[in-house]
């Protein structure tokens, strides 16, 4: 029996190894798999950008665009239409002296009155515009380079876009709209919030791939 | 109901009502405080207009759970700054008002404008005066009230 | 005959009520009616309106020297509360700084002299009221003066007074807080001299208002701030379609709210609605909003605009019952198609939304009721509550509160609101009950300015100017089926559908107006200036296209077309002329001239603007405005009407300013859905010019209104090339 057991102690160290080399093994099949696989590349191309569309869809539905407007009003309601009482941008988005955004909407959702809050609520700037002077959502190919164009986007890379997306209180008000004057419900983007993320992570684990311009 | 704390033109006010309750309706039925006005109760005419913490606010939209200790200052003590004194003083001397219902929600807005902006131009004040409602439609004689107590506060 | 005599004329009161129609000076339409009131004739209750108005219930003098001037009317911003008394302070010779104003509350002394109720409306205020405000300062003038003679022993003639204090022979003096007591026992004077008008110290001066102060310190009380101890809130849940009645209630998520007192159904002017009662209004509201209502709408009519606007383009297409016939009947088919016009226009239901929303205050005790109403109607009002509750009008204590605006929308025949207040008060026996409309309530609760279909077809002749003119009015009435209808319904037409154009200041030989009144399942109201909101619109839009025709300016156009005999009206459009002529010829590029003219409620305007069309909307960057008012009382205040009351004229053509109705249901909720003016939407410079005169005073209330529209659409015809003739106007293309 002592004997078995200083064989088995002496065979101990080549497991890990053997593991390792193992690994190494697959892993390297894996990366010869994929480098061959060269036309496959396009397959996480592809899924980005069909995750980036998926992105897209929230970006430009009622409760996101009406705050990324190219003019100097927000818009409000699903028909998108410019908000009442004459409120405008302001030079710092959040309404002028008298008319602010705060003005009205508070930290959180007033559903006994219908007006929606969140924190710091206002116009996103300019730069973040995603729709044209006309009121026009623009197209996934130029709204996609307005979002990753560090430039203008508040130099958020890749991550911090995806941090943004599932932390942003703003971001996150969109699905926790809350009630019209009328009572009623205000719409959903059309995809939940842990859909929208997983989307995201996976548009910028593809390298946030843009469709091609026109 | 709760009952909530409030700052009120520097006195602490208590009062018990449903949190759903807008401020609007908690300073005129509670506090008996009545020149702030109900035009709409969708904060589209701004008849409702209080500052608080300094901000022009609508008072018909907010719940008072929203409030918090944040200090409210309303038309009946806007004297008390020496902008609303010569804002409303330069109403009275430009004979401004008609029914009057709206003009505790303009002066409201205005002082918060020539606070923020002391020489407003003409685009200055109509953005900024550009929400609140005057059915009477006064607007001609509060442009140039507001540029006359703009001048005063020089 | 002078205007002043015409005036007194048409105070004598006959017995019996009926409709006076009588030509005013300046050849426009003034009607005076005495109201035939039989329910309460037969109750032996209906006073005539009084002859003599004694002084005690207009003026107090105060022992510490204030002098209370009584109102016989609302005030509602039209400043009639500053500017009646200072021509009774005038004729009294008062010590301007000392007099104080207070509304008066329903009785028969305060009723209008010439219309014998006690209201607020067709401008009537300083017309009907100039000359018994005169006469009451006059008589009272004249009893301090008696009584400081008396106790001088000197002679009335040796006695003068100035700025509330007599003086006498030698060096007495007696201030009128010192006399007031005697005077009050002296009998009152049959006549008093009136002043010359040259002796006026504050009629004709431009005087700041009374209430200015408390309207900006937030300390004036209006209707819906009463407070009263023990008082409850009331709100109502009203049908969606008129008429409709409460099936059945399920109230029970309603009453769970703490605060919440009594929930009931109560009986509408048509239908039922259920009434809720709260501590406060929030809470009531909260409450209105949980009650499960099953409604019943059959048996209604269910408008709808698409079906409305069908059938009253139809209906212009035919001949209505005749207003004005004159002339040649057949003139117009002598004219070839290229030298007419045929011309329709359609105008919306509009909303008036005064800022204080309807509100009325009611507490019943066992024989005795008291009401607090900012009221435009209160004979009518107080009658309405007297009648809910099984009294008679003088068991109601009526007070008149001030109101946040009214345009028209708080003189309802009906009275339905103070009938709600009083039907929910009775049974609450002993508490004070506000009732509150909200503004949805308003929005939706009908009583608007009907919608209005034009057809319109004109021969020109070949000097350019209009040979004949057969124009068609479709429009419901507004007083038909109530006790005003025998004044204002002759001939099948209601005067107040045509009143702009049956009076036309215009020189047409071969004129036929007619109307189509539709019964319709709307309930209707006048809205500030009535009839002439469209008329107005449809005459000066035309006469500017005519003028565009002839290629003639459009004010000299007027200037031929206008019967020579419209001098009120030649003499404000020469005004207007003159003070607007300079910036006129020297407007920037893009910006265009409109003209419009229009007499109505005694007064004749005309005015100028300057228009450029901004984010597709037109911007109004001026106005020049000329009126002919006759003497202006407070020509402060006139030029304050006319800068605002132009603004209130822009409602007419704002994107959002029409009430539609789909399936019976009225599609707008709240300004966001109806949308009046803002600052932005209304001339950003008005200037004003009154026409010098010592004429009898007439109104401007509601002239300044009907001028705007049409005069902002011409000026934007020149700068697109289109006529715009439906109302309201939409957004303008490029």
């Amino acid at each position: 029996m002592l004997s078995n057991c200083r064989s088995f102690i002496r065979t101990l160290p080549i497991i890990p190894v053997a593991a390792v080399i193992w690994i190494a093994l697959t892993a390297s099949a894996a990366i010869e798999v994929r480098e061959s696989r060269k036309p496959n590349a396009d397959t996480n191309l592809d899924n980005g950008l069909a995750a980036w569309q998926k992105v897209y869809s929230v970006l430009t539905s009622p409760r996101c665009i009406n705050c990324h407007t190219a003019t100097n009003y927000p818009q409000q309601a699903d028909d998108r239409h410019r908000h009442f009482a004459n409120v405008i941008r302001g030079p710092e988005g959040k309404g002028v002296p008298g008319l602010n955004c705060i003005s009205c909407h508070q930290s959180a959702n007033a559903d006994s009155t219908g007006v929606p809050g969140g924190n710091n609520w206002h116009l996103a700037p300019l730069s973040m515009r995603w729709q044209d002077a006309n009121d026009r959502p623009l197209s996934s190919a130029v709204v996609c380079r307005a979002v990753t164009n560090r430039s203008k986007n508040n130099n958020l890379g890749g991550p911090a876009l995806l941090k943004h997306h599932e932390e942003e209180p703003l971001v996150l008000w969109a699905w926790n709209p809350g009630r019209r004057p009328d009572g009623s419900m205000r719409t959903l983007p059309p995809l939940s919030h842990a859909e929208f993320v997983a989307a995201t992570r996976t548009w910028v684990e593809a390298g946030t791939p843009c469709p091609p311009a026109k | 109901m709760e009952t909530y704390q409030l700052n009120v033109n520097g006195q602490r006010k208590q009062v018990k009502v449903d949190p759903s309750t807008p401020l609007l309706w908690v300073l005129r039925e509670e506090l008996k405080m009545t020149g702030t006005k109900y035009g709409c109760g969708i904060s589209a005419c701004g008849a409702c207009t209080v500052h608080v913490d300094g901000i022009a606010t609508r008072s018909c939209v907010v719940p008072v759970s929203l409030i918090g200790d944040r200090p409210i200052v309303t038309i009946e003590a806007i004297a008390a700054d020496p902008v609303g004194r010569a804002v409303q003083d330069a109403w009275v001397d430009k004979d401004v008002v008609q029914c009057g219902y709206c003009q505790s929600g303009q002066i409201m807005s205005a002082v918060a404008l020539l606070k923020a902006t002391p020489r407003p131009t003409d685009t200055n004040i109509e953005e900024s005066m550009g929400g609140n409602l005057c059915r009477c439609a006064t607007y001609v004689r509060i442009r140039e009230a507001i540029k006359s107590a703009s001048q005063q506060l020089k | 005959m002078p205007a002043a005599t015409q005036l007194e004329k048409r105070s004598q009161i006959d017995r019996r009520g009926f409709l006076r129609v009588s030509a005013s000076v300046a050849g426009g339409l003034f009607v005076s009616l005495y109201l035939d009131l039989p329910a309460f004739a037969e109750e032996g209750n209906q006073a005539p309106p009084a002859k003599v108005y004694p002084p005690d219930a207009f003026v107090n003098v105060r022992p510490d020297g204030k002098i209370l001037i009584t109102v016989n009317r609302l005030e509602f911003g039209q400043g009639v509360q500053t500017s009646l008394p200072m021509i009774l302070a005038d004729e009294m010779d008062a010590d301007w700084s000392q007099v104080i104003a207070e509304l008066a509350p329903a009785a028969d002394v305060y009723k209008d002299p010439v219309f014998g109720i006690q209201m607020v409306g067709g401008s009537g205020s300083i017309a009907h009221s100039f000359q018994q405000y005169r006469e009451l300062g006059a008589k009272t003038r004249a009893m301090l003066i008696a009584a400081a003679a008396d106790r001088w022993h000197v002679s009335p003639e040796q006695c003068r007074t100035e700025n509330s204090v007599v003086y006498g022979p030698g060096n007495r003096s007696a201030r009128y807080a010192e006399l007031a007591h005697d005077a009050a026992r002296k009998p009152v004077p049959n006549q008093a001299r009136l002043k010359n008008p040259s002796e006026f110290r504050l009629i004709g001066k431009k005087i700041r208002r009374l209430d200015s102060r408390p309207k900006c310190d937030g300390s004036q009380k209006f209707g819906l701030d009463l407070d009263l101890p023990g008082m409850k809130i009331a709100v109502v849940a009203h049908p969606p379609v008129f008429g409709g009645r409460v099936k059945s209630l399920d109230d029970k998520d309603a009453r769970a709210i703490e605060g919440v007192r009594e929930v009931f159904e109560i009986p509408l002017m048509k239908g039922s609605g259920v009434a809720v009662v709260a501590d406060r209004f929030w809470t009531a509201k909260q409450a209105r909003d949980r009650l499960k209502i099953d409604w019943d709408l059959s048996g209604i009519e269910h408008p709808d605009s698409s079906q409305l606007w069908a059938r009253y383009r139809e209906l212009a297409r035919t001949t209505g019952n005749v207003a004005v016939t004159r002339g040649d009947q057949k003139a117009l088919e002598s004219f070839p198609r290229s030298s007419r016009i045929i011309a329709e226009y359609e105008f919306p239901y509009l909303a008036h939304t005064p800022m204080e929303p309807l509100n009325a205050t009611v507490r019943v005790n066992d024989d005795r009721a008291e009401a607090w109403v900012p009221s435009q109607f209160q004979t009518m009002d107080q009658m309405a509550i007297a009648q809910v509750l099984g009294l008679k009008p003088a068991q109601v204590t009526f007070h008149t509160e001030f109101a946040g605006g009214g345009f028209g929308r708080r003189a309802v025949i009906d009275s339905h609101v103070p009938r709600e207040a009083a039907l929910i008060a009775k049974r609450l026996r002993g508490t004070p009950v506000k009732l509150i409309w909200t503004r949805e309530d308003d929005v939706q609760g009908g009583y608007y300015r009907p919608m209005h279909a034009h057809r319109v077809e004109i021969g020109i002749g070949s000097d350019g100017m209009p040979a004949a003119w057969r124009h068609v009015i479709v429009g419901q009435s507004l007083v038909a089926g109530t006790p005003f209808a025998a004044l204002m319904i002759k001939n099948g037409v209601d005067a107040s559908t045509v009143e702009g154009v049956a009076d036309t200041n215009y020189n047409i030989p071969n004129f036929h107006v007619s109307a189509h009144h539709p019964t319709v399942n709307v309930p209707v109201l006048w809205w500030r200036s009535v009839g002439n909101t469209h008329t107005a619109f449809v005459m000066e839009t035309l006469i500017d296209e005519l003028a565009t025709r002839a290629k003639m300016d459009p004010i000299t156009y007027r200037r031929k077309f206008l019967k020579p005999e419209a001098t009120k009206l030649r003499a404000a459009l020469d005004l207007m002329d003159e003070k607007s002529s300079a910036w006129r010829s020297k407007l920037p590029k893009g910006h265009a001239v409109g003209i419009s003219c229009h007499e109505c409620f005694g007064t004749a305007v005309a005015c100028a603007v300057d228009v450029s069309i901004e984010n597709k909307r037109p911007k109004i960057h001026r106005a020049t405005v000329a009126v002919n008012c006759g003497l202006a009382v407070n020509p402060l205040s006139v030029e304050s009407q006319f800068q605002a009351g132009m603004g209130f004229g822009v409602t007419q053509l704002m994107a959002k300013g029409a009430i539609t109705l789909k399936d019976g249901r009225v599609e707008q909720r709240n300004f966001d859905g109806y949308t009046p003016p803002y600052i932005v939407d209304v001339p950003v410079g008005v200037d004003v010019h009154i026409v010098p005169s010592n004429d009898a005073p007439t109104g401007c209330g509601e002239p300044p209104v009907p001028v705007i529209s049409p005069a902002v659409v011409n000026a934007l015809a020149r700068l697109t090339g289109k006529r715009y003739r439906s109302l309201p106007l939409e957004s303008l293309a490029g």
